[in-house]
């Protein structure tokens, strides 16, 4: 439990991955206009974060790393090493699922699919579902963990996503000098989030 | 070779006017986070340079045998492929490098101007237009990073490349390292600041009002 809650901790405050490792940036600035779109997309990041991280690490430990095919049995596989193949499978795993996803909620779904249908295929090229499957790589996550760190990193992300959104609805009654209207201040509040998020280190 | 007049604009236009990250947005993530200092700037500048620009002759290559409806997954083939290339290679001759650059990297394949560009130019140009777009949008995309890096670096360790310009109160200096300037925070008010320099101006880049 106490293993979970600081796992907890790290995805969603201090290792945000939209604030503090600069993840899914593109998508983070562009779909922030509207609470109700970025709600969305985030639900979205959250759902596909929690399926592609667990299965990216089965694939990880059952399949490319070095020794990880001695479980067949046979000689000539046990020592073999494919951890070149690590970013061209997590991508081709993270595409076929997001295009399963989309399939599955349009055929069972239909009221969830036409909420977060125009959100999934840009949830492909959304870099913080590939980083995820990378850092749990990185990090070495067991099985469980994976699952954990998937979804909490998500959460975090939705969390960040909602929250700028938030505050540009608001911003968009406000004085913002030419040059800086639009692009320029959403960096700046994006800055002034990440900010606030790197008090949570501490904990 | 001879180029004409529009190959010429594919070249010059990303640089400044279509800058990939301050006017396209694509690319921010690494942008922001392999520049507290030159060296990895660097790095990741000629390894998304190198990947757009290879890419993107690949796909306009095959650009009139891919069928529509699979091109998307050609293309990340390619992108993909290409990466892994770049990260065997900085694996093999710099690995201090590649421990630093951690996962950003294996991130180019994600980064959205390798993809934006293959889809949006690549994909129904020629082959030499796309060499010239590809290697202008990535050096485009590496003079931001290297300006938000050299003022990451000096003012966060007083250093440039490594090389110390500001000696440090630790080292027995005058220069006390202002340590926002290598947080997360700070990064994204440089390229706030810049965005904004940079718009001031240029007034047809103000958005309405």
């Amino acid at each position: 439990m106490e293993h979970a809650l600081s796992m907890f901790v790290q995805g969603v405050f201090t290792q945000n991955l939209a604030l503090s490792l600069f993840l899914g940036m593109c998508t983070f600035l562009a779909v922030s206009k509207k609470v109700s779109a970025a709600f969305g997309l985030g639900i979205a990041v959250i759902v596909v974060q929690a399926i592609t991280v667990p299965v990216n690490c089965l694939l990880y430990n059952y399949v490319l790393r070095e020794g990880a095919l001695s479980w067949t049995g046979i000689d000539a596989l046990a020592n073999l090493d494919l951890g070149f193949l690590t970013f061209i499978t997590f991508i081709g795993v993270i595409a076929a699922l997001v295009q399963i996803l989309e399939m599955t909620l349009d055929r069972f779904f239909p009221p969830l699919y036409n909420a977060l249908g125009v959100f999934l295929p840009l949830i492909t090229v959304n870099c913080a579902i590939m980083g995820g499957s990378l850092f749990m790589q990185q990090r070495d996550y067991s099985l469980g963990d994976s699952v954990l760190y998937g979804l909490f990193s998500g959460l975090g992300w939705a969390f960040a996503i909602v929250m700028l959104a938030g505050i540009r609805e608001k911003l968009e009654y406000s004085r913002v000098p030419k040059g800086l209207r639009g692009l320029g201040v959403a960096f700046m509040t994006a800055g002034l989030l990440a900010m606030a998020f790197m008090t949570f280190s501490g904990m | 070779m001879k180029f004409s007049e529009s190959s010429k604009d594919s070249f010059i236009k990303p640089l400044f006017k279509n800058n990939p990250i301050f006017v396209q947005i694509l690319g921010v993530c690494s942008a922001l986070a392999v520049t507290t200092s030159l060296k990895t700037a660097l790095t990741m500048a000629l390894a998304v340079t190198f990947v757009t620009a290879f890419s993107n002759v690949g796909v306009a290559l095959i650009r009139k045998v891919i069928p529509g409806s699979i091109r998307m997954i050609v293309e990340m083939t390619i992108i993909a492929t290409l990466v892994i290339l770049v990260d065997q290679l900085i694996k093999a001759f710099s690995y201090n490098l590649s421990k630093q650059l951690s996962v950003y990297v294996g991130l180019i394949i994600t980064n959205c101007i390798v993809m934006g560009r293959a889809e949006a130019f690549a994909i129904k140009n020629k082959v030499g237009d796309s060499l010239l777009d590809g290697i202008g949008n990535g050096l485009g995309y590496g003079a931001v990073l290297l300006v938000v890096a050299f003022f990451r670096e000096l003012f966060g360790f007083g250093k440039l490349f490594g090389i110390v310009v500001f000696p440090t109160v630790q080292n027995g200096g005058w220069y006390v390292p202002n340590g926002l300037m290598v947080t997360a925070p700070a990064a994204f008010f440089l390229i706030g600041g810049i965005i904004w320099l940079v718009k001031t101006c240029n007034k047809e880049m103000q958005d309405a009002e």
